[in-house]
């Protein structure tokens, strides 16, 4: 089946399923209230998002420059930097690596970049125990299901259902109670970050003039993952450059407030290098893989480069109308909502994917919540204009020829007006059943019945009247 | 394989994306925003600051915000007269809390204080190497810090002055102490500070801490101590 058709199949299902629509969009709505109130208490949030895009503008635009730069900083602190031009090169890297090191288990912090790559479905292959520390998505992992959503993973289980998977999985007693399903979760985990041979992480910002790595969280499991088992990876996908670790004195409360509504996330950690000397702990080992996997492919359309800027804080999806009908997993993409309807298609090719532009009302919602100003409506119109100019559509060439033709002569024109009403009769008798030529439309929506009048017989009437 | 190839497959296709951005950026892009009044260009020299949430001007407003943000983020804050006043709050908490042992490394400020807790309650320095589940059975962690920030309730530790990477992180109870002068508005100020007390030379992992750890990965409600430390004490000394 083709992704388009899956698509349509899957959305359907999604936006029927009412009280999972329902819990999305109270979630969202409380995103909403606390974003509004964080974003209020800045002194100018417009200047402070001209500002974040500039930043992400200079990184991008000179992405050469400084990953030369984060590199020379970084290796010279006993960091290793590996460049991957696609997913397989990372993952052998990887599994190389821990070959290698004769490492048996590995705990993992949230990296949507591996969720690209399929990192874990490969290192289970090998025979890695992989563990997923932060909560939603061990969640997810334990529910064999990808994130609904790249920020929040499992935002769409009520806890009755997260209860019932744990007493499965984990065995452990029934409870309603938020507080007690996440301590269930810290116990369980916290003996893997003490034997983990291995913590992999994604990264937020790749600081170029200080060679590090920028990590936002909430839970800590970043923080254990990273301060615990002997290597550290970091896998980041080469958009993250940001200039300067100043410049992390702006991004950093931005991707809290439009991410979370939070002020600040509870950890922004930059690691600059494995342990250095007169450390006291610290990983023997990190290595940064640096994944392309397509991403140049979207920086050479200078049209649409900006979409690089994302910093991934799912502003976009939480004020998408599409998102909150259809929900995340009926995009099948790893990043869902308008930045990933954008994106996808040069990831994974314009002609499976265009599908996923179509699927918006470009009301612009999304390019407003964007903190870093990605144009993002407009750029879903350039992927429909860039598919159809790429491959086009017979059928729609036909139908546009024709209404050409019938536009460019008058006579034809009013004789296709004159039928339309006893063509409508015609279409009564097979509206809904497969012979129906306009059934996609009909499907769902009322086909609007022909005026009794044409405007042309109208305006001619209203003449005879004045006269 | 030749030394050239082993350094190419160590560095993975490091050429070839190179090659490839520096094609891609030959056309230039157009830029969707207005170019700020006062270019980020500038360094660390806190360039963004009139936009982000203001923060009072003196110092005492300062302590005031970080006191409101605190009580926002539910870290317990607390003004000591001293550091013998700090060691007192701390005795009290650890008889309140049923602390065994508390975890620290040696500092000006943390070596003061533990010089003045009860003998019965047990110590472990991680200066020298420390097991790891020894300190993950600690019911409580003392650091210093690098600095406190007014703006959003931060406290900034390093690896270098806050006894490494996982003191601040394992055990359920993390009790920073800083002084007074630690205290600075905002984020930019950190970085700068940082700048200037590490030139050239980064300590390899900074973190900034917003309050205890928490999650709101189940429906939306927020819980604290997700992996990190439940509860975060901060003491503040003259």
């Amino acid at each position: 089946m083709s992704t388009a058709a899956q698509f349509q199949i899957d959305a359907d299902r999604t936006t029927a399923d009412e009280p999972r629509r329902a819990a999305v969009r109270k979630a969202l709505g409380n995103y909403q209230i606390a974003r509004g109130r964080t974003e209020s208490a800045f002194a100018s949030w417009p200047h402070a998002r001209d500002a974040a895009a500039a930043i992400k503008y200079e990184g991008v635009n000179h992405l050469d420059r400084y990953l030369r730069e984060f590199e020379e900083k970084f290796t010279a602190r006993g960091g290793r930097v590996f460049w991957a031009s696609n997913g397989a090169q990372a993952r052998d890297y990887i599994l190389r690596l821990a070959r290698e090191r004769g490492v048996k288990s590995i705990v993992k912090s949230k990296a949507m970049t591996s969720e690209e790559i399929h990192l874990n479905d490969a290192l289970e292959k090998d025979g890695y125990q992989v563990v997923e520390s932060d909560l939603g998505e061990f969640i997810q992992q334990l529910k064999h299901e990808a994130p609904y959503h790249f920020v929040f993973p499992c935002m769409h289980l009520k806890r009755e259902e997260i209860s019932a998977l744990f007493q499965q999985e984990l065995g452990s007693a029934k409870t309603d109670s938020p507080e007690e399903l996440t301590m269930i979760a810290r116990r369980a985990l916290r003996r893997h970050y003490l034997d983990a041979g291995m913590g992999i992480t994604g990264g937020n910002f790749i600081v170029a003039e200080t060679g590090m790595i920028s990590i936002t969280e909430n839970e800590g499991n970043a923080r254990l993952a990273t301060a615990l088992p002997r290597i550290h990876v970091a896998l980041v996908g080469i958009e993250k450059i940001v200039p300067r670790l100043a410049d992390l004195a702006l991004l950093l409360p931005m991707l809290a407030t439009a991410g979370t509504g939070q002020q600040l996330t509870c950890y922004n950690s930059m690691y600059g290098g494995p342990r250095q000397p007169g450390d006291i702990d610290g990983p023997e080992e990190f290595h940064v893989v640096l994944l392309d996997n397509h991403r140049t492919r979207l920086l050479a359309d200078a049209e649409q480069r900006d979409a690089l800027h994302c910093i991934r804080c799912g502003a976009c999806l939480n004020v998408c109308p599409i998102f909150k009908n259809i929900g995340g997993h009926a995009y099948g993409t790893t990043y869902q909502g308008p930045i990933g309807s954008v994106i996808t298609p040069h990831f994974r090719g314009l002609q499976d994917w265009k599908h996923l532009s179509g699927a918006s009302s470009l009301c612009g919602a999304c390019t407003e919540a964007c903190p870093v100003k990605i144009d993002i409506h407009h750029h879903l119109l350039q992927n429909r204009r860039n598919a159809v100019a790429e491959k086009k559509v017979w059928w729609e060439r036909w139908l546009w020829a024709g209404f050409r033709q019938l536009m460019k002569r008058p006579w034809a024109y009013q004789i296709a007006v004159r039928l339309a009403p006893i063509g409508q009769v015609f279409h009564h008798l097979v509206l809904g059943t497969s012979l129906d030529p306009v059934r996609p439309w009909t499907k769902t929506r009322d086909f609007p019945e022909a005026a009794p009048q044409s405007f042309h017989d109208w305006w001619r009437d209203r003449k005879v009247v004045r006269k | 394989m030749s030394r050239a190839a082993q350094e190419s497959s160590s560095q993975g296709d490091r050429e070839a994306i190179l090659a490839r951005i520096g094609e891609a950026l030959r056309e230039e892009a157009p830029r969707h925003y207005e170019t700020p009044e006062k270019p980020a260009s500038k360094g660390v020299t806190a360039p963004f600051r009139e936009w982000l949430p203001p923060v009072g001007k003196t110092r005492k407003d300062q302590v005031a915000l970080f006191a409101r943000q605190s009580e926002t983020l539910r870290t317990e804050f607390r003004e000591c007269t001293s550091v013998l006043a700090a060691a007192k709050h701390l005795t009290a908490l650890a008889k309140e809390l049923e602390w065994k042992t508390v975890a620290l490394h040696t500092g000006e400020l943390t070596t003061a204080v533990a010089g003045k807790l009860p003998k019965d309650l047990g110590t472990l320095m991680v200066d020298g190497g420390y097991e790891k589940a020894a300190l993950e059975a600690c019911d409580a962690s003392l650091t210093e810090c690098e600095a406190i920030i007014a703006q959003t309730g931060s406290v900034c530790v390093t690896a270098r002055s806050s006894g490494g990477r996982a003191l601040s992180v394992l055990p359920p109870h993390h009790v920073v102490i800083a002084r007074k002068a630690q205290l600075v508005p905002d984020l930019s100020a950190a970085f700068e500070l940082l700048a200037q007390k590490y030139p050239g030379d980064y300590p390899g992992f900074i973190s900034f801490i917003t309050g205890p750890s928490r999650t709101g990965d189940i429906e939306r409600i927020l819980v604290l101590g997700a992996h990190g430390p439940k509860k975060l004490t901060v003491l503040l000394v003259p």
